[in-house]
């Protein structure tokens, strides 16, 4: 259970100065449920609003002088796509923390975001097939970007499926770990498939040198969803954070009434 | 506001998003009732954590 492994050297550095809170606190599942419960009415609060204005922007957004009214397929394909990358990116630090600092937290934080990172992946997968049809006059085609995206897919559930293959949270958490760094692999050749190889997919027109080609009639409630949707998946993980803190009591309690029955 | 002729695909892609960011908020939602009451359920069984703490003091 997280809450009773042993205090590492590694998680005793001091906040700055002007908090008193140590990453050691933090790292205490008990003093994480108690912040949950303060910050997730926030959280949430925060990510109705902006995603009401994202979709009022997206709503009120011009047509595309090429795509027509198909732009706003836009709003809602590229922060899914950017989250599915984010999330496994967020994994592959738990996923250190978890081997190199052994943070209490680390998988609890990995397990937690792998079937919300699906999701969005999913969510990238079948919104930009949507939007292909259209445009490319096809659903899918097996060019890089696409077929590396469908890759993270199954790694996230390739992910989900090992988690719950190992019944010791703590052995199926180094696996995963692993498992995860080598994934991240993945997350360069997806930036780039459209640079490096030739593909149906457009190159990128936000994160880039020079900086964004988009219009800022469309640019705008673009990043304005990508917001909303990042403080969706901050409010979703750190919810899905404190059920698995909750299950591993569960199953801490469960393995006590055993072991009592059996004595 | 016009949609124009494919307008089915935009469509789409939204009920899309809105039904699987429900679908986990609904999952987060349930999961948490069911470890508080399983946790709960554990507690009235006469088992409970070396620190006292109950499924009662989780909000």
């Amino acid at each position: 259970m997280p809450d009773q492994l042993p205090v590492t050297p590694a998680t005793t550095i001091r906040m700055p100065k002007d908090s008193n809170m140590t990453l050691i606190e933090l790292a205490n599942p008990t003093r994480f449920l108690s912040l949950t419960a303060r910050i997730l009415p926030w959280l949430a609060a925060a990510t109705a609003i902006l995603l009401a204005i994202g979709l009022y922007q997206s709503a009120m957004a011009p047509d595309d002088y090429q795509q027509g009214a198909t732009v706003k397929i836009m709003f809602i394909h590229v922060p899914n796509a950017w989250l599915s990358m984010f999330v496994w990116g967020v994994m592959s630090i738990a996923a250190l923390g978890t081997l190199v600092w052994r943070h209490p937290l680390a998988d609890v934080a990995a397990k937690a975001a792998a079937p919300i990172g699906a999701a969005f992946t999913f969510l990238a997968l079948v919104t930009g097939s949507l939007w292909g049809r259209p445009m490319w006059g096809t659903y899918w085609e097996w060019d890089a970007r696409l077929t590396s995206v469908l890759i993270l897919f199954l790694m996230y559930l390739g992910l989900m499926a090992l988690w719950r293959a190992v019944e010791d949270p703590s052995r199926a958490a180094r696996a995963a770990a692993i498992l995860t760094l080598v994934g991240a692999i993945n997350l360069p050749i997806i930036k780039f498939s459209v640079d490096w190889w030739n593909t149906l997919h457009q190159p990128a027109s936000v994160f880039r040198m020079g900086g964004p080609t988009l219009d800022r009639a469309f640019l705008m409630p673009l990043l304005v969803m990508a917001v909303a949707f990042s403080l969706l998946f901050i409010t979703l993980h750190i919810a899905a954070m404190r059920n698995e803190i909750l299950r591993r009591r569960v199953r801490s309690l469960q393995m006590m009434q055993a072991s009592q029955r059996s004595a | 506001m016009s949609l124009g002729p494919y307008a089915s695909f935009i469509v789409t892609s939204y009920a899309l998003v809105a039904a699987v960011v429900l679908l986990l908020i609904v999952w987060v939602a349930i999961d948490f009732r069911r470890q508080k009451q399983r946790l709960r359920e554990l507690e009235q069984s006469g088992v409970t954590r070396r620190s006292g703490r109950t499924a009662a003091d989780i909000k």
